[in-house]
């Protein structure tokens, strides 16, 4: 199964890979429009964050674990996981902002939604070969490959 | 920003930025190593600052919305064909300063370009082009001293090459990645040089900063350099390399040595150099057991015997008045390769007086050097090597014309991986993460994706210098070395056309 592995030797903090995000998720997909009026009006966030300490920098976001705690500790069902993608799914609808999920996952890769209450998450951008982040890090600091188990 | 000091007001270039398009994601801010974008606490955006910009384009680059555009600041001085902007600039920064101007990178000032001047010829009816997609095309290289005569032996195998041969390395293409020390650009592109030659099948040279210990698996694609400083100079450095190089000067800067200053100097570097951390490396300007012919002959059977006779020694001259006679001395020494570096070479750090003025154009030198050493009989004792500004393919095919046997690139790598020559090299703030050892700023290069790319530059000219030995109707680079024949001049006089032994096209 794929996945996205950050690599912090590499990754030089530009942010590119949350710009991605963003605009993946967004609805219009055009960049300017996604971060201009969607952010501020829907509070679209990016479901991927980069952390840094000088020259320290890497991009984290959920590790799509093989036993989700997230998943464990969801109470409403919203939380699943996919064993046939590997992907940890999240249905919006069924989310009832309870942040079990938020103070279960060891990563802290679950964020609140600015205006709503419920969480953001990354899913690996369903629907897409490779995840937008990936494709738009200019220093292959994410890169997305099957390294078996992990 | 308001109220700049009067002279900073005077600054080169400045931040168009599309309002429209931006999106205040302040990768800009992230990238700038000069401080140039900022947030904007109070307007709750992102802003510049256009006296700090120093047109390296970074921001320009990674943009996500394309909403930048760095241009040169338009407001002219009165013209004035003596006082060019560039000057009186100058005396602004010096009067303020007291100081020797510093410059990166090559020379951007417009001396002649010969390459530019010279055209390849291309076989017609009488001999045939060859189609390098079908026949065998040959760039194997050997750089090192050759007999001056072949002698073979009967044994019971056959015949035997009963001459000694010297040692010489072997290049799948007669291109090199030229000395850039460890130091001067970071440990990432050490790594991908290292890694890039030996993909290759051509050499990198170490430059003077020494090499590091998890380097020596490419030692067989490596040149180790000697220079002033003796830097990372040992036994071990000695035996290391395919190669070994006396750097006596370089064409950016002849006759001044180098200075890595004590920023630079982090625990790698200082562990490689053998230099204290944080303390400046200074490679005085002159070789301080050289001052005659007759010394670097010394030097030159001291390093043969340090690493037993098993290497080629190859010693590295700026391209400046008298080099024929000066190579022809180097070659009497005992030199297995002279390189000579002309005028445009590149820098991590040199007085812009120095570089802008001082030295001749490699296409000039390495002609002259060629014609000389055939003259004397001497050619086949050394190969010469070209460097200094080659810019594309068809140069080093003009170079090969011209008597060199390989050319070495170093701008055209550095371009290879991001450097849009801003020429500030000498700051230690490269935002490309090439001439900095910053840890911020150095991993902008990943080794991997270096790697790749100075492969993919060297691999393209390669094919591009197939092609145009087909055109010639050659199908080696052997058969066009110093073949002159193979050049015609357009707009150059007697005396120039004379020096690189050219004839002017039409004839
Ligand atoms: S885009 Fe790549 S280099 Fe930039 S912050 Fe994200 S992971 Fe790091
Ligand atoms: S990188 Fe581009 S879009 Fe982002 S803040 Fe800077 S100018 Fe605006
Ligand atoms: S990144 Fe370079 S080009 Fe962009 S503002 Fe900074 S100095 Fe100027
Ligand atoms: S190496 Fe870096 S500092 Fe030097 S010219 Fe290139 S981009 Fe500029």
């Amino acid at each position: 199964m794929k996945k996205i592995y950050p690599n912090k030797e590499v990754c030089i903090g530009c942010h590119l890979c949350e710009v991605a995000c963003v605009t993946a998720h967004s609805k219009t997909k055009d960049t300017i429009l996604a971060h201009n009026v969607e952010k501020a009006q829907e509070g679209l966030a990016p479901r991927r964050n980069v952390a840094q300490d000088g020259p320290i920098c890497v991009a984290l976001s959920c590790r799509h674990c093989e036993e989700p705690m997230c998943v464990a500790a969801c109470i409403s069902g919203a939380l699943t996981k996919n064993p046939e993608t590997g992907r940890c799914e999240y249905n919006e609808e069924q989310c009832v902002g309870c942040w079990s999920c938020l103070m279960a996952c060891p990563f802290g890769s679950i964020r609140r939604h600015p205006f709503k209450e419920k969480i953001v998450k990354c899913d690996m951008c369903a629907g897409r070969d490779t995840p937008a982040c990936v494709e738009a890090c200019p220093n292959a600091g994410l890169v997305f490959e099957d390294r078996g188990k992990d | 920003m308001a109220f700049a000091p009067i002279n900073k007001n005077y600054h080169d270039f400045f931040v168009v930025r599309d309002k429209e398009a931006c999106i205040n994601c302040q990768v800009c801010v992230r990238q700038c190593s000069y401080g140039v974008h900022y947030w904007d606490e109070a307007r709750q955006c992102v802003r510049h600052d256009n006296t700090k910009c120093i047109g390296c384009h970074r921001c320009e680059a990674l943009c996500p919305t394309q909403a930048l555009l760095i241009q040169e600041k338009p407001s002219t001085f009165k013209p004035n064909a003596l006082w060019r902007p560039v000057f009186i600039k100058n005396i602004y920064k010096q009067a303020d300063s007291g100081g020797v101007l510093l410059a990166g990178m090559g020379s951007p000032v417009d001396i002649p370009v010969y390459w530019d001047k010279m055209l390849l010829d291309a076989s017609q009816v009488t001999n045939p082009s060859i189609d390098p997609l079908r026949e065998p095309m040959e760039l194997r290289t050997f750089l090192g001293a050759k007999p001056n005569a072949l002698q073979f032996e009967q044994t019971d195998q056959g015949p035997k090459v009963k001459t000694e041969m010297k040692p010489n390395i072997k290049l799948n293409t007669p291109i090199m990645f030229s000395a850039m020390s460890f130091g001067s650009i970071n440990f990432n592109l050490h790594v991908a040089m290292a890694r890039a030659a030996t993909e290759l099948g051509t050499f990198y040279n170490t430059g003077e900063g020494g090499l590091h210990h998890s380097l020596y698996q490419y030692g067989a694609n490596t040149i180790v350099q000697v220079a002033s400083g003796r830097f990372g100079v040992h036994r071990d450095y000695l035996n290391a390399g395919g190669a070994i190089e006396i750097k006596i000067g370089q064409g950016a800067k002849p006759g001044i040595g180098g200075h890595l200053p004590g920023e630079k100097i982090n625990a790698k570097v200082s562990e490689t150099r053998m230099v204290p951390l944080g303390s400046d490396a200074i490679s005085p300007a002159p070789h301080h057991d050289i001052y005659s012919i007759e010394d670097l002959h010394q030097l030159i059977f001291a390093l043969k015997e340090a690493s037993a006779y098993r290497v080629p020694v190859s010693v590295k001259i700026a391209a400046v008045h008298n080099v024929a006679a000066i190579a022809s001395g180097i070659v009497r020494a005992g030199a297995d390769i002279v390189t000579i570096d002309g005028v445009r070479g590149g820098t991590g750090a040199a007085p812009a007086m120095i570089r802008d003025n001082v030295g001749i154009p490699i296409e000039l030198a390495l002609a002259s050097v060629d014609q000389r050493l055939r003259d004397e009989g001497i050619r086949n004792q050394a190969s010469i090597v070209a460097a200094g500004g080659t810019r594309c393919s068809a140069d080093v095919v003009k170079a090969i014309a011209l008597g060199a046997d390989a050319v070495y690139i170093a701008t055209a790598a550095l371009l290879s991986v991001g450097c849009t020559l801003c020429a500030r090299c000498y700051t230690g703030k490269c935002p490309w993460g090439i001439a900095t050892n910053d840890p911020y700023l150095a991993k902008r290069q990943n080794p991997d994706i270096a790697a790749k790319k100075m492969v993919n530059l060297v691999r393209a000219w390669s094919h591009e210098i197939e092609e145009m030995l087909g055109g010639m109707g050659l199908n080696s680079i052997e058969s066009l070395r110093g073949n002159r024949d193979k050049l015609r001049a357009v707009g150059l006089n007697s005396v120039e056309l004379d020096t690189l032994g050219v004839k002017a096209a039409g004839r």
